[in-house]
This record gives C-alpha cells, sequence and structure tokens, in this order.
C-alpha cells in the first residue's frame, strides 16, 4: 500500500493484507460462493435491468410495506449465515471428543458461537419481528402509514449496516470471541486486543439505532393514527403487541447502546468502567447488560404472541376469547419485564433474599403468559378449526412453547439455577423459547400475510413440508440438549472430555440437519409459490376470511393503503364490516397526499457502515470524514422541502376500479 | 436425631416425585445423569427442588397440551357435528379459572422457592451432613481457597499449607467451604456432584459451602466461556473415604509438591491449557490474600490497601504515583503473551490462522513450573511484544 509505515498507519490504522483470512478453507469456499453469488446476482440485476427499480421503488422507499418486506429479506438472508454458524457448531461437537480436537480450533470456533448469538437475535429474530410490525400495523389501524415515514426507512438502513459491519468481519480481521453479550473482562481492552469486540460493539451500536428510532416511530404510529373510533381496546391484538413491543424497545434499547458507550471509551480511551482495576466492575456490565437483555426477549416474544393470536381466531372462525384479558396479559408482562434481569446471574453471589425476590418475579410472568395460552385454547374451544400452515404453526408453537417455558420457570428457581446456569439446559430452554415460540411465530405470520403482501398465497405442501421438518428439528436438536445439561455438560465447549456423551451430540446434529431441511423446504414454498403464482392468487384480498382491517384492503394493498379512512365501530373491525354487509364505496375518491421517496436513508446507513468500519481498525481520517459526511447529509435533508407528493383522484380512481373488477371476478 | 424435614414435605414429596421418578428414572437410567444423581447433600437437595418444580409445573403443563391437541382434533373444520360458537368470547368464571389456576401453581413454587434459596444459598453454612444426621459438634470443616487462573485451577488448603492444581479432595461427610476468586476473567466453579455453581471474580470472593457424602472421582471445571483454553478447564474431585485417607493426601503433598512462592506463582498464572495436577507442599501463607487483592505480581499495591487510603479520605493529587501499581489487566500484553479473548491484529497472527497462540500451548511442555522465568516466559516469542497495543496501554 504505501511504502511510509506512518503514513500506511494514519490511512489505513490496523488493517492489513493478513486481515484477510487467505488459508482457512471454510472462509475461501464462503467468500468464492458470496463472491460468485453475488456477481451472479448484481449481473442479473443489471441485465434486467432493475437498478432503477430495485432504487426507486424499494431502497428509497417510505412506504411501510416495502419497508417491511425489506426487514424480512434482510433476517432470511442473514438467518442462512447464523444458520450456517449452528451447523458448523453442532459438527464441531459431533466429533471432537477426548483426544479428537475437531475440526475448529478453539480461536475460530469461539468466534462461531459469538456470530451465531448475535446475529440470530439482532439480525434475524429483531428485524423479522420489526419487518413484520413495520408491514402489518398501520394496515390493521386504518392508517396510509407510519407516523415518520422517512425515519422508517432510515431506522432499516441503520439495521443494514450493522448487519453488513458483521458479515465484513467474516472475511476482513475477525469477530469477537467473547459469547454474544461480549461479558467484560473478558471483552476488555486487555483480555480481547483486536478487532473482534470491536466488530461487535459497532454493529450493535448502529443497529441499536435503527431499533431505537423503529420502536418510537411505530408508538407514534399507534398512538396518533388509528383510525376514527379505534379505541385503545378496539386495537386488534397484533396491535397492541407491537405497542408493547415498541414501549419496551424505547426503554430498554438505550441502556444497550449506553453500557456498550461505556465498553467502548473502556477499549477505546482507556477508562476503567468494566476492568478489573482501577475501581473498574465487571459486574456492572453483567448487570447493566441484562437490563437491556431480558426485555430483549420479551420484545421479540410479544408480536409473536400477536401473531398467534390473530391466527387462532381466524382460523378458529371464532372471534379471540378473552381480548380485554390479553391485552391485561400483555401489559403485565412488559411491566414484569423489567423486574426479572437479575435471574440471570443468580450465582454471582447475591443474597438469598434478592435472589428470591428475581425468582419469583419471573415465574410471575409465567401467570399472564399461562393466561394467554389458555385464552388461546379456549378461542379454538367451539370453533371452526382450518388446519391452514400458521394454524399448524400456531399448534406447533402451543405444545412446544409450554415445554419452554416450564424449564424456564424452573431456571428461575434459585438453587436450581446454580446447578442448570451456563448448561446445555439452558440452551435448550432458550432454543426451546427462541425457536418455539419467536420463530414459529415469524413463519406463522409470514405465512399468514404472505397473500396480502404479495397477491398470492404460499404453497401449502412446502409450507407443511418445512413446518413438519422445523417441528421434528428442534425437538431431535434440543432434547438432547436438555439431558446433556442435566449430565452437567456446559455450554460453549470446543471439545468434550467423555466420550460417553458423543451419542447425544450426533443426535442434536442430526435434528440440524432436520432443521436445514426446513429451511430449504421454506425457500422451496417462496420459488414453487411464485411459480404457482396464477393458480394461488388471491383476488379477494381476504382470502383467509379474516378479522381485522388489512383484509378489507387489496391483495397487494395500493401505495395509499386505504383509499378513505375507515371508520371502526367494533373490535375485529373487517368482520363486524362484513357482518353488517359492508359496501365498498365506488365514487368520490379524492386525490391523496403521500410522503416522497428519499435516498437519505440509504446514504446515511452507507456512511455509517464506512464510519464503522474506520472506527474498528483506526483509520481515524477516513472516519472523520465519514462522520463529518453523516452530519452533513442529515442537515442538507433537513432543508430538503420536497418532502411530499399526491397521489392524484385519476390514479386513485383507476386502481380502485381495478380491485373492483378483481373482485366482481372474484364472485362469478 | 431426626433433622426435621425441609422443603418439600415428605407426603408432598412422594406424591410430586414418585410418577417424576418413574419418567425419568426409565429415561435416564442408561446413561450418567449426574444432577439427578448427585453424590453431595446440597447437590440432592437442589436435585429435589428441581423434581418438585418440575412435578409442580407439570400439573399445569399436562393439561394445557392434552387440551391444545383434543380441541384442535374436536373443533376440526371437518367435524360438523361439534358446536360451533363464533361469538362465544367471554366467561368470567372461565377468565378466573384461566388466571387462578398458574397463580396457584405460582404461589406453591414461590413459597418453595423462597424457602430453598434461603436454606441452599451457597453462602450460608451448612445446617447437616444430609437428610438424617446433623452436623457432629467436633468435626472442623475444610477450608478451600479456589483460584480460577487461566486455564486451570489452583486450590489452597490454609490449614494444610499445601496447595494443588486441577485436583481437589475433601473427605466425605465432612463441610468444606470455599473461598473462591479469580485471577483473570470471570469463570464459574462447578462440581455437579457435589453443589451448584458460583462464579469466580478478580479482586472479589464468594463463597460455597458444600459436603460430599460417597466417596468416588467427580469431575469438576468452569461453567462460563473464558476464552481459549476453557474447554480444557477441568479437573478431579475426590471424595475421600474418611479423615485418614484425607491425611495421606495431604502427607503426600506435603512430601512430594514444590514449593509455591510468589514467582512460581507468577509463571503458573501464564495462560495454558490441559495443565497435569501439580502438587505444591509448602505455599507463601499470604499468596491467596495476595492473589485476592489483585498484587500477587512484584511492585504492585494490593487493593486493600488503596481501599484503606480511600476509607480515610484518599490520597489526593497524591494516587497518582499509585496508579500503575494498580495496574493489573494489562499484564499479559506487557509481558508478550497472548490475551484470553485477542483477536487480530493483536493475536499476532494472520487472521483465523490455525496455528495455536504462543502460551496457550499445552501444560505438559513445562511440567516444572520453578524452571519457567518469568520474565523470560515460555516457549520462543516470535510475537514477543506483538501484543499490541490497544490505546490504553
Amino acid at each position: 500500500m504505501f511504502s511510509n509505515p506512518d503514513l500506511q498507519k494514519l490511512v489505513f490504522g490496523r488493517l492489513t493484507w493478513d486481515a484477510i483470512p487467505l488459508h482457512d478453507p471454510i472462509l475461501i469456499v464462503t467468500f468464492i460462493g458470496v463472491v460468485l453469488g453475488g456477481t451472479a446476482l448484481l449481473g442479473a440485476i443489471t441485465y434486467f435491468r432493475f437498478w432503477g427499480v430495485l432504487w426507486r421503488e424499494w431502497f428509497t422507499s417510505v412506504d411501510h410495506k416495502k419497508i417491511g418486506i425489506m426487514y424480512i429479506i434482510l433476517a432470511l438472508v442473514m438467518l442462512l449465515r447464523g444458520f450456517s454458524d449452528a451447523l458448523l457448531m453442532r459438527s464441531q461437537q459431533a466429533i471432537a471428543f477426548g483426544a479428537n480436537e475437531g475440526y475448529l480450533p478453539p480461536h475460530h470456533y469461539d468466534q462461531i458461537f459469538t456470530a451465531h448469538g448475535v446475529i440470530m437475535i439482532f439480525f434475524v429474530a429483531m428485524p423479522l419481528v420489526t419487518g413484520l410490525m413495520n408491514y402489518v400495523v398501520p394496515l390493521q389501524i386504518g392508517a396510509r402509514d407510519v407516523a415518520f415515514p422517512f425515519l422508517n426507512n432510515f431506522s432499516f438502513w441503520m439495521t443494514v449496516s450493522g448487519a453488513a459491519t458483521v458479515m465484513v468481519s467474516l472475511f476482513v480481521g475477525e469477530f469477537a470471541r467473547t459469547g454474544w453479550l461480549a461479558m467484560p473482562p473478558l471483552s476488555g481492552a486487555e483480555y480481547s486486543p483486536g478487532v473482534g469486540v470491536d466488530y461487535y460493539i459497532w454493529a450493535l451500536q448502529i443497529a441499536g439505532i435503527g431499533t431505537l428510532l423503529s420502536g418510537i416511530n411505530l408508538i407514534a404510529t399507534i398512538i396518533k393514527m388509528r383510525a376514527p373510533g379505534m379505541t385503545m381496546m378496539k386495537m386488534p391484538i397484533f396491535v397492541w403487541s407491537a405497542l408493547c413491543t415498541n414501549v419496551l424497545i424505547v426503554a430498554a434499547f438505550p441502556i444497550l447502546t449506553a453500557v456498550l458507550a461505556l465498553l467502548s471509551m473502556d477499549r477505546y480511551v482507556g477508562t476503567h468502567f468494566f476492568t478489573n482495576d482501577l475501581g473498574g466492575n465487571p459486574m456492572m456490565y453483567v448487570n447493566l447488560i441484562w437490563i437491556w437483555g431480558h426485555p430483549e426477549v420479551y420484545i421479540l416474544i410479544l408480536p409473536a404472541f400477536g401473531v398467534f393470536s390473530e391466527i387462532v381466531s381466524t382460523y378458529s372462525s371464532k372471534r379471540l376469547f378473552g381480548y380485554a384479558s390479553m391485552v391485561y396479559a400483555l401489559v403485565v408482562i412488559t411491566i414484569l419485564a423489567y423486574l426479572v434481569w437479575l435471574h440471570h446471574f443468580f450465582t454471582m453471589g447475591s443474597g438469598a433474599s434478592v435472589n428470591s425476590f428475581f425468582g419469583i418475579t419471573t415465574m410471575i410472568i409465567s401467570i399472564p403468559t399461562g393466561a394467554k395460552i389458555f385464552n388461546w385454547l379456549f378461542t379454538m374451544y367451539r370453533g371452526r378449526i382450518r388446519f391452514e400452515v400458521p394454524m399448524l404453526w400456531t399448534l406447533g408453537f402451543m405444545v412446544t412453547f409450554v415445554i419452554g417455558g416450564m424449564t424456564g420457570v424452573l431456571l428461575a428457581v434459585p438453587p436450581a439455577d446454580f446447578v442448570l446456569h451456563n448448561s446445555l439446559f439452558l440452551v435448550a430452554h432458550f432454543h426451546n423459547v427462541i425457536i418455539g415460540g419467536v420463530l414459529f411465530g415469524m413463519f406463522a405470520g409470514i405465512t399468514y400475510w404472505y397473500p396480502k403482501a404479495f397477491g398470492y398465497k404460499l404453497d401449502p405442501f412446502w409450507g407443511k413440508v418445512s413446518f413438519w421438518f422445523w417441528l421434528s428439528g428442534f425437538y431431535v436438536a434440543f432434547m438432547p440438549l436438555y439431558l446433556l445439561g442435566l449430565m452437567g455438560v456446559t455450554r460453549r465447549l470446543n471439545r468434550i472430555e467423555d466420550p460417553s456423551l458423543q451419542v447425544w451430540f450426533v443426535i442434536a446434529g442430526l435434528g440440524a440437519v432436520l432443521i436445514l431441511f426446513g429451511i430449504l423446504s421454506f425457500m422451496m414454498t417462496l420459488f414453487v409459490s411464485y411459480r404457482r403464482r396464477e393458480e394461488l392468487r388471491d383476488v379477494s384480498g381476504d382470502p383467509w376470511h379474516g378479522r381485522t382491517l388489512e383484509w378489507s384492503t387489496s391483495s397487494p394493498p395500493p401505495d395509499y393503503n386505504f383509499a378513505f379512512t375507515p371508520v371502526i365501530h367494533d373490535y375485529d373491525a373487517w368482520w363486524d364490516m362484513k357482518r353488517r354487509g359492508y359496501e365498498r364505496p365506488r365514487e368520490g375518491y379524492r386525490s391523496i397526499h403521500m410522503p416522497k421517496n428519499t435516498g437519505t436513508g440509504v446514504i446515511l446507513g452507507a456512511l455509517s457502515t464506512v464510519f464503522s468500519f474506520a472506527v474498528i481498525w483506526y483509520m481515524w481520517p477516513l472516519a472523520a470524514l465519514a462522520i463529518t459526511g453523516i452530519v452533513v447529509v442529515a442537515i442538507v435533508h433537513t432543508f430538503n422541502y420536497n418532502r411530499d407528493t399526491t397521489i392524484p383522484a385519476e390514479t386513485v380512481v383507476s386502481v380502485e376500479a381495478q380491485h373492483t373488477r378483481m373482485l366482481a371476478a372474484a364472485q362469478a | 436425631m431426626m433433622i426435621p424435614d425441609r422443603m418439600p414435605s415428605r407426603l408432598s414429596r412422594a406424591i410430586i416425585l414418585a410418577p417424576l421418578a418413574v419418567v425419568f428414572g426409565g429415561l435416564l437410567s442408561g446413561c450418567n445423569v449426574v444432577s439427578m444423581n448427585p453424590s453431595g447433600d446440597v447437590a440432592v437437595q437442589q436435585r429435589d427442588l428441581i423434581l418438585a418444580s418440575t412435578g409442580l409445573m407439570l400439573l399445569i403443563i399436562v393439561p394445557v397440551i392434552a387440551l391444545t391437541l383434543l380441541f384442535a382434533w374436536r373443533y376440526r373444520h371437518t367435524n360438523t357435528e361439534a358446536t360451533y360458537d363464533p361469538d362465544w368470547h367471554h366467561s368470567t368464571q372461565l377468565e378466573v379459572v384461566i388466571w387462578a389456576a398458574p397463580l396457584a401453581i405460582v404461589i406453591a413454587l414461590g413459597a418453595l422457592t423462597w424457602i430453598s434459596t434461603h436454606l441452599l444459598d451457597p453462602y450460608r453454612p451448612l445446617g447437616r451432613l444430609d437428610r438424617n444426621r446433623p452436623i457432629p459438634a467436633d468435626v472442623k470443616p475444610i477450608t478451600v481457597e479456589v483460584v480460577a487462573l487461566d486455564w486451570k485451577w489452583l486450590f489452597f488448603y490454609p490449614d494444610q499449607g499445601i496447595a494443588t492444581v486441577n485436583e481437589l479432595a475433601a473427605p466425605v461427610d465432612v463441610p468444606i467451604n470455599f473461598k473462591l476468586t479469580s485471577a483473570s476473567v470471570m469463570n464459574t466453579f462447578f462440581i455437579p456432584a457435589l453443589a451448584g455453581q458460583i462464579y469466580t471474580m478478580a479482586g472479589m470472593e464468594t463463597k460455597l459451602h458444600a459436603v460430599i457424602n460417597k466417596p468416588g472421582v467427580f469431575n469438576g471445571f468452569s461453567g462460563n466461556y473464558s476464552g481459549s483454553g476453557f474447554s480444557k478447564m477441568n479437573f478431579k474431585f475426590h471424595g475421600l473415604a474418611d479423615r485418614s485417607e484425607f491425611d495421606r493426601w495431604v502427607g503426600k503433598i506435603k512430601s512430594e509438591g514444590k514449593p509455591l512462592g510468589r514467582e512460581e506463582y507468577i509463571a503458573l498464572e501464564k495462560p495454558s491449557e490441559a495443565e497435569p495436577v501439580r502438587y505444591f507442599g509448602t505455599v507463601d501463607p499470604g499468596l491467596y490474600k495476595a492473589i485476592l487483592n489483585m498484587c500477587a505480581y512484584p511492585g504492585k499495591m494490593c487493593m486493600s490497601e488503596m481501599m484503606n487510603i480511600d476509607a480515610r479520605g484518599g490520597a489526593g493529587k497524591n494516587s497518582q504515583a499509585n496508579r500503575t501499581r494498580l495496574e493489573y489487566d494489562n499484564r499479559h500484553g506487557q509481558q508478550g503473551d497472548e490475551a484470553p479473548g485477542a483477536t487480530f491484529p493483536a493475536s499476532g497472527r494472520e487472521s483465523r490462522s490455525d496455528e495455536k497462540p504462543e502460551g496457550v500451548k499445552s501444560g505438559g511442555s513445562r511440567e516444572e513450573p520453578s524452571k519457567a522465568d518469568p520474565h523470560k516466559g515460555h516457549g520462543h516469542h516470535d510475537h514477543g511484544g506483538s501484543a499490541p497495543a490497544q490505546l490504553n496501554n
């Protein structure tokens, strides 16, 4: 690069050619795959002249529906990465026994389990949840977009920027080897020097900004933009779950931001917040990160609860049992989510009374959660249950989640936790609730709302294949881990001493293969459904005999969602409208005022990625340039007064006329 | 004398545990599920608690799963004979039951939790040897001071004046008082057959009380990930048949063991994995306290000393002079040892290199701790000093 070492250091910081892992066959193959796949994709986009469409209609879009879909695409792409990490771990643990060291040395293996956790939580589960809320909430409350459409686009690109930062660590330098919460003192400057933890910090900081802003956005949307007549207690239950989740996000994510900022000060400027020496206290980090970390699990699960509530009611063709009780349960969970965090470190020597307090508050959460399960149960009671794919995911969830809930309450009993803390039992527990709860919920939600988003249903055969692989794969992969935990096997082991345990790890590995088939079948579902889209076409806009407002629009909905803002009289607004013989208005359309697309979010996201890369590698001039760029672009954007557009009445008329024709064709 | 039974009472235990014993016993009899079949009284009580809590929760979990499957089947779309009531969505009585049933379970479980958490508080001295035996008045507990090092365990027996690496022993039916700390990052000290785990943290002391009731050799390890050598941070815990056998074990260490002073400790403390068992027959009596206060290295000020200065109002600007004497975490960097979590470029190797880090090679190559010169380190240091430098060095 430069012959002058000082100049080289000034410009490139600690980045050298050695940062590219040219000798690791796993990474080289991955890299070649990414390059070939990426080139093919970019080539295809160029060949089919999609760049303009992508930029104008998607990247710069402020339409909540498109942003929601992009979040979900991001999550599914990252799922492939996170799941590859899972396969690497499972295969290492299936072979590394006794003298056999396996194929992944600790240095590499430790980065893999860290990346797996970080990616699955922050870049799979979070974008799935945010994406679904983004897509569904405005439609369910009869709004035309979210409260702050540009902010929404910006939030999305910050999340992408964080994800990109994690992905870059795969090919330039290394990722943290600390576990997904980067606990100090291990993650501090002295025990984890190098770029690994810095990649971790900046990926999460940038994505965290996106998450926080999107939380604020959705709260404002739900509070201020409901259709007339939709009082709080007439909101669909998914909207309630989204409200609770976003309240949790807004209250919890600043803690994550603050604690990571303190850790980065320890690492970058030599403060001693979390060091062993000079007055630092690593336990403070553990405490703070879990004050964010525990609400985070409710941030993930509450929207899934919302999805299941919608689905149970729709496919049982019956009103949700105990709506008010469902709402109170959500609110109680939201509040209690802040009163339980200490159960993550019962074993750090807190007194018995403190431990019991947090153990019992944790158990109390199981009361509203149990009430919700019963409410779903009694929604099915005296219903007419159609076993469409989303309903299968829901039933799979109900059976699986209660097992995860039970092991969770068990872990909340402090003396039991002394035995099970940090064990594979714990690993099995949180996969039980995150796969069996969040992931099943998100797959259920995607399958449920897919016809709304794309105008055709997902192929039920491949959907069922995917469901059964996921369900059986989950049990085969994680039940052995429960058992191994009881045998005293701890988590994050690179190699296991006792060869008699190998059989259980091999079974768990087979379970992971079943889940792989589940993922492949899901991709197959998307592919087959696209091929058969004409057969699967939904012309009615209401393919499942839905109950909430989104089903009153065409599939996919027009850009403006609703030509006329609906007026709400009852809970299950669309069901109520259908029952009262609602007639779509055919005339009187007016032009509609909508926000205008802008590229600012993409630019800010790209600059943020450059900034984080520069800061990670100590490229100070580049970092200064990037941060200046961010500030300038942000300021320039505030002078952009050309941020509205009007959809003329004629366009509305023709769009609505087409919907009318399709409805008529459907009835004929 | 009979010790009054702790929670749960005999009767409820029998009711709850009987079906569980059948299920778990049948399922797990084929393999060694140590948490379900422990050998120390504390772990036995923890096992009972796990089973009792699971039993209590199954009272609600089993009906829920059964009802889910039953309702799904009974109210399937094709079964037109089942009642269909699309507007039935509220029933006050049912709602009361729905909230009250989990509440009842949680009240029972909460009571169990409160009592057991206090009784099994690791800081609380033991009240009994096992369910039927109190602690005899004349029995003197064994004290063990535990230090988690990268990546091995150092055990001090202050009353016996010995120390060991990666081997722990205690006679059966004698209470053991553990005091634990770490010389580096966090670990947890865990012998599943004996008692639950507790964290070891630098500059802090945690406590654990336990007793082993059956002789045997049991696995011990760290439960909390601590860097490269974590997977091999194992040791054996020997439950010895009686006090005289323990005395023989102590005698063997006294006669075979090497001395353990500051210099030997500094060599030992360097990161290494899969360390063989080592015995130390004579031990610097202030060493454990020095490790706990992060001042085992020459020239360091003990934390207790600084705290004492602070308690008396602090030394003001003069404290600056103490700063380098209080720096502790930076020792890897200064000595050219690779830090436990180092990544590129601080690891001094190419990104994701398969090369084993210097200083983390297996302990077998340097069994004699006294031979290792703390200033030269061990092995060769091609990358010596390359352990580089975060900004605050």
